[in-house]
């Protein structure tokens, strides 16, 4: 199935759940925070979260920055 | 005797928070902020560079045991996108903070009040200690103050400007009139004295970024904005005498040989 994950389109297994996308990308989970169609999914339920076709994933983290780069 | 910033019931020793971007390196980040004295960082979320998974973590090298995390929300336009990095913030951090920015204007970065408003009534809603970016606006101040957030948080002058206080007038009647959370300019101080006049004007603290990161002595500048607020802070504190037109002599007039 093809889901886009931080705007770049990716191609993975149907079923695969959130937990295993990381795994995927070779991310560690700490100090991540996930949202899958604009919706933010808790680390807790990212082993229970299956991901399907079409689906818009969003992976952040924290950067440097003190207000918006001028 | 303490004199400490007192933040939705969190106490810092330290009046002066600072940001986290336009460092060279996360190394002198990390230099500067020691030698700031600063208690605590804020810091921006951003979507993870999926092709770069080597890249160092920020949060390396800013000590959680150490430094209060702020996490804020750069860069958002409008309250729906602020609201969504807040959360995704929290959910990361497990820390329910936010320095909450809601921009209308990509040249000044002035805030959309409005969305700002918004923003900072549904978040306090969800439970978020909101620390509101806005401009040095009486009006805004009040309603976001009645809408729950904890602290106010007026520029000083644009973003990134180094430009120091551009309206002392809008500053004073801010710090008067409000008095039920604290008063904290963020935004616009470009070196030290433009921090320690701030301070000298009673605000409760000054948050900045660029002024530190930006100078040629990153850590030097950070050591000398550490002094400039606690100066501002002291001279406040001790009451300055008055102005005055024509001289006033400080020494006796009796006694003078002749």
């Amino acid at each position: 199935m093809n889901i886009t994950v931080n705007g770049e389109e990716t191609r993975l297994i149907e079923g695969t759940h959130i937990a295993g996308l990381l795994e995927i990308l070779g991310l560690k989970p700490e100090r991540l925070a996930i949202e899958v169609n604009r919706r933010l999914v808790r680390r807790s339920e990212w082993v229970s979260t299956g991901l399907g076709e079409g689906d818009k994933v969003e992976i952040v983290h924290f950067v440097g920055g003190g207000e918006s780069d001028a | 005797m303490t004199d400490s910033l007192i933040i939705a019931g969190r106490e810092f020793r330290s009046r002066l928070i600072l940001g986290s971007g336009k460092y060279e390196t996360f190394d002198l980040m990390k230099r500067s902020l020691e030698a700031s004295g600063t208690e605590m960082v804020t810091v921006a979320v951003r979507r993870v560079n999926l092709t770069d998974k080597s890249k160092e973590s920020l949060l390396d090298y800013i000590d959680p045991a150490r430094y209060h995390i702020l996490p804020n929300t750069a860069g958002c336009y409008s309250a729906d996108e602020a609201i969504r990095t807040a959360m995704l913030a929290r959910e990361a951090l497990d820390n329910n903070w936010i320095k909450l920015e809601v921009l209308g204007d990509e040249r000044t970065l002035f805030p959309d009040n409005q969305g700002l408003l918004e923003a900072t009534r549904r978040l306090v809603h969800e439970g978020f200690i909101v620390l509101p970016y806005l401009n040095d606006d009486l009006i805004v101040a009040r309603r976001l103050v009645d809408a729950g957030a904890a602290a106010v948080m007026p520029l000083a002058a644009p973003i990134g400007s180094g430009l120091g206080i551009q309206n002392f007038t809008n500053l004073r009647i801010l710090r008067e009139q409000i008095r039920e959370v604290p008063l904290i300019v963020d935004a616009g101080v470009g070196t030290a004295s433009d921090a320690t006049l701030a301070m000298e004007l009673g605000v409760d603290g000054i948050l900045m970024n660029t002024g530190i990161a930006g100078a040629r002595d990153a850590v030097a500048m950070a050591e000398a904005m550490k002094h400039a607020v606690l100066a501002g802070r002291l001279a406040f504190k001790a009451g300055r005498i008055q102005k005055k037109l024509y001289a006033s002599a400080s020494s006796p007039s009796e006694g003078t040989i002749s």
